[in-house]
């Protein structure tokens, strides 16, 4: 019998560590073929846990406190299938993209076979320090994968993600270190009944710290200076995974510790977590309709959409709230992937970055545009997409609660993402000559953004096993 | 699965799958995709028959599947859905064969009638959304869908239009969400029913009910274009003709009208819209829109521009005709929205022959247009007759309706709004034809591209959809007691919608 939860930790780190003894720029097949047999765990493993509730492995033997325990649940469940189904495509884009040499691509195999066994790592983990070190794993792999390009920018971007991505996860330990030091257990389960909302003050520090520094690695606003010189300077691929997924990973994690081990105390923050997510949303949506180049667009547009994630922290006694997050991540990991491997298709066929140098380039590029277009679509909350869905529940979740500001804000947010989708939208349009700088693409680049995009699109057709997964 | 629901499925795929083909073809294979569009639109109509049939014996038609838990995507055929689906399937095949001829030798013609498709397949879907929430997510398509179409030529114009049209659109359709999703947060639901469903909720929650009508009226007055949210649509004449066909009388405007009677009847009820004092203010805004539409067309010179101002204002009669608390006005408007259909696509199908044949885009350009294109004129002057009333015209019969409406709804004010919509028609009508056929033609037209062969003044597929829908118009008229004619069908839909009471 093959143990879904265990094998998914295990391929990538097989595959990653064979990629690198291969050797620079070796091993994308290798890699395809590990994440394709992840993506099928993946969905087995949806299929267990929707059928039979948690399921769960103890490594060794050795169960909590003494040894470390994996479980996955319906929110873990539903993240690996994200994780996976983003990856697959993503992988099968990146080889071609890389072709020939890119020395940007060099290391990009092993890299994203570590960044993909930390992200599955952590989100079976079910201690505070485990989860710790699952977050470095994934933190230092995706610095790696910025750094890559080997740009003068991009060297800078990766040191700024860095200092953020460190900063953030020593926060992180430092609070799990102050709850080991009050209760002398990091397991998620056995903290859970003995933090109240009378702990001390220094239980209060711990959890502000490991939020803040949460917070941080998911750059919500005022935390998100990092990210667009990170998301907007990498390559294309390694931006569409960074977008996708690496934020929603810290996102994650807060999402647990709310409703786990600190679901005494967080539910103090959580007006100030939605006005911060209220915040990104106009912030980041008016950065990106004034962004000159489009991968600097969409990464601002990455700031806004996470701000929707936080809407849900005010709502979440309600049911629907969860599903209304799980949604969004859904929705915005598979558009943005989509979306960023679009604007990689875009810089390479037209051979410029900028929004204005894609005048006309629609009838050159007709897959990519459309792929931008459905993507975008799911950005904007435009039926029928998951990102519709999304803002559908939670706008209800917001008025069944009575909370219709949270309502008026997702609405006001659509709004703003229209303006940006479609100011790239509109240039591609316009009739313009075909410039020097352009080249021809292979269809697979075109086609696999396609696919990511199309997807969160379909979604929105079909919502209702995902949502039952998450309620197990 | 049962026929009951494969057929509405079948509607909805029979545009949708020719699309979704005709994007993925080469620019040049032009044989192809018109087979591939012409198979679409004939198929379609021939299931439209097979519903219409059902329908009128009264079989039930619809099909539900849960998007998300306790929200469904639902889609139902009743005799108000069919209005609509009947006349959007037969003018979506003229439209497509006049599309042919339009852009013959055009560039992105794969796009075009690949996004042409997606707009009929979005149409199909409001007519036959069985809630709210199926109308909005088939209304944004719509949206979504048009918006490469209006922007096609790529000109800045081209793309001012369209900004200005996706930011009245957008707006309006967050507007009709927040209505929506409120709706269904106090009712649990957003199902149509005859009657409304909102009743259910009583009296307690009167003020909220009247902010949500406003939102979503206001949401679908957008597209139904009523003064003051019509601002997009003089715009947006800068697209194609068969574009503009499209946005006047197949899907856009008419998706606005079709979403405002499904709310007024079926979610609000036409008694408990008239309890909450509802109408009275639709009725006086669509009287507004009436006089003000026909007052800004006097003033137009571009062709097309006046065309879109007359739409702003006939549009409208179906809202006042829906306003008017009384079956007489309700099939008024009703039947008006399959007669301005006909009538404002024959329009708009000759304003593109004027301009593709002889460069003609003002009215001041229209000297002696008539005796150079006799049978384009005839087919205008038809339609132009049609607009005001004129006798032996679909508009007359309309315009009977709706008046005897406004009668029998003790609104007698609406009688003079219609007679003065009449004669503003008349004014800016009546000096087109009157230049066309009596004015001497200039000594060159601005800009003539096809030239006359033999008895056909244009290309044949050019000229034969505003022939038909000319008829079509003469027809409605001659034929209105027929018994699958636009007003019979509109008699039905008022005897179901009208529960208690005895409709004529």
């Amino acid at each position: 019998m093959i143990d879904s939860l265990v094998w998914l930790l295990l391929l990538p780190l097989a595959w990653a560590t064979l990629a690198f003894v291969l050797g620079p720029g070796r091993g994308a097949w290798l890699a395809i073929a590990g994440l394709a047999a992840q993506f099928a765990l993946a969905v087995d493993l949806a299929r267990i846990v929707a059928a039979g509730g948690v399921a769960a492995h103890v490594v060794g033997g050795w169960g909590a406190p003494l040894g470390i325990d994996l479980a996955a649940d319906g929110l873990s469940a539903a993240m690996l299938l994200l994780t996976q189904g983003v990856a697959l495509p993503l992988a099968i884009h990146a080889r071609a993209y890389f072709k020939a040499g890119d020395p940007a691509g060099v290391w990009f195999w092993p890299l994203l076979g570590f960044l993909l066994a930390g992200l599955n790592a952590l989100f079976v983990s079910a201690d505070l320090f485990n989860l710790y070190v699952t977050l470095e794993l994934v933190g230092l792999a995706a610095v790696g994968l910025v750094a890559a390009g080997g740009g003068t920018q991009q060297v800078a971007a990766a040191l700024r993600y860095l200092f953020a991505t460190l900063l953030g996860s020593g926060a992180y330990l430092l609070g799990v270190a102050l709850l080991y030091g009050a209760y002398g257990t990091v397991s998620s389960a056995t903290l859970l009944p003995l933090v109240t909302a009378e702990a001390p003050r220094l239980v209060w520090i711990a959890a502000g710290l490991m939020v803040t520094g949460l917070l941080l690695k998911t750059a919500l606003f005022p935390f998100h200076f990092w990210l667009p010189p990170a998301h907007g300077g990498a390559p294309a691929p390694v931006s569409a995974l960074l977008s996708a997924l690496v934020v929603k990973a810290s996102f994650y994690l807060i999402l647990r510790l709310w409703l786990g081990p600190l679901q005494a105390l967080l539910p103090s923050f959580a007006w100030l977590l939605a006005l911060l997510g209220a915040a990104a949303i106009f912030w980041g949506s008016w950065q990106a309709i004034r962004a000159v180049k489009v991968k600097r667009l969409i990464a601002y547009s990455t700031v806004a959409q996470l701000g929707y994630l936080f809407l849900i922290f005010p709502l979440l006694p309600a049911p629907g709230a969860l599903q209304a997050g799980v949604m969004q991540v859904f929705a915005h990991g598979l558009a943005k992937a989509g979306m960023f491997a679009a604007a990689g298709v875009m810089i390479k066929a037209t051979g410029q970055d900028t929004v204005a140098g894609l005048a006309g380039a629609v009838e050159r590029l007709p897959v990519t545009f459309f792929a931008f277009g459905l993507a975008g679509m799911t950005l904007m909350g435009l039926p029928p997409s998951s990102g519709f869905l999304a803002k559908w529940q939670i706008i209800d979740a917001a008025l069944a609660q009575g909370h219709w500001v949270i309502a008026v804000v997702a609405l006001a947010g659509g709004l703003l993402a229209a303006v940006y989708v479609f100011r790239v939208l509109r240039q591609a349009f316009l009739q313009a000559p075909v410039p020097d700088t352009a080249t021809a693409v292979p269809r697979t680049l075109e086609w696999t953004a396609f696919a990511l995009a199309a997807a969160s699109v379909l979604l929105g057709l079909r919502g209702v096993e995902l949502m039952q997964l998450v309620m197990v | 699965m049962s026929m009951q629901e494969l057929l509405p499925l079948a509607v909805l795929f029979s545009s949708l799958v020719p699309g979704l083909a005709i994007f993925a073809l080469p620019e040049s294979w032009i044989g192809v995709r018109t087979t591939l569009n012409l198979f679409g639109a004939f198929a379609k109509l021939g299931l439209v028959f097979l519903l219409l049939a059902g329908v009128a014996a009264g079989d039930e038609f619809g099909l539900r599947y849960a998007v998300l838990p306790g929200l469904d995507l639902a889609f139902k055929v009743d005799a108000l859905g069919m209005l609509f689906i009947t006349l959007s399937a037969i003018l979506w095949l003229f439209t497509t064969l006049y599309a042919i001829g339009y852009l013959e030798g055009a560039p992105h013609r794969s796009r075009f009638f690949g996004f042409f498709s997606l707009c009929v397949t979005a149409t199909m879907g409001i007519a036959m959304a069985a809630n709210l929430f199926t109308f909005f997510v088939f209304y944004e398509l719509l949206t979504l869908s048009t918006f490469p179409l209006v922007v096609h030529r790529g000109t800045d114009k081209a793309m001012r239009g369209g900004t200005i049209y996706l930011a009245y659109t957008l707006v309006g359709g967050t507007a009709l969400l927040t209505g929506i999703v409120w709706l269904h947060h106090l009712l649990g639901h957003s199902e149509f029913a005859h009657g409304g469903i909102a009743a259910a909720l009583g009296g307690d929650s009167a003020g909220q009910l009247k902010i949500i009508f406003l939102l979503l009226i206001a949401g679908v007055g957008v597209k139904a274009a009523l003064v003051p949210l019509h601002g997009w649509l003089p715009q947006a004449m800068v697209a194609p003709a068969p574009v503009s066909a499209l946005l006047h009388a197949v899907a856009v405007v008419k998706a606005g009208a079709f979403g405002i009677v499904r709310i007024v009847y079926e979610v609000y009820g036409i008694e408990f819209a008239q309890s909450l004092n509802l109408l009275l203010p639709l009725a006086v805004v669509a009287a507004v829109t009436i006089v003000w539409g026909s007052f800004r067309a006097l003033f137009q010179d571009d062709l097309k521009r006046r065309l879109a101002f007359s739409t702003v204002s006939q549009v409208s009669y179906i809202a006042l005709g829906v306003a008017l608390f009384g079956p007489v006005g309700t099939i008024g408007g009703l039947v008006h929205l399959v007669h301005q259909g006909i009538m404002k696509i024959t329009l708009f199908f000759c304003a593109g022959n004027y301009a593709e044949t002889l460069g003609i885009h003002k009215v001041s350009e229209m000297d002696g247009a008539g005796r150079r294109m006799p049978l384009t004129t005839l087919a205008f002057s038809i339609g132009a007759l049609g607009m005001m009333g004129a006798p032996l015209t679909a508009g007359a019969v309309s315009k009977a309706w709706l008046t005897d409406g406004a009668t029998a709804a003790g609104m007698a004010w609406a009688i003079p709004v219609l007679w003065a919509s009449s004669l503003l028609n008349a004014a800016y009508f009546l000096p087109i034809l009157w230049r066309a056929w009596f004015r001497p033609a200039p000594a060159a037209w601005p800009e003539e591209h096809i030239p006359r062969r033999g008895w056909r003044e244009t290309a044949w597929l050019l000229l034969l959809p505003p022939l038909v829908t000319a008829a079509a118009t003469l027809a409605a008229a001659a034929w209105a007691d027929a018994s699958l004619s636009p007003l019979a069908w509109a008699r039905l839909i008022a005897a179901r919608e009208y529960l208690g009471l005895e409709t004529p």
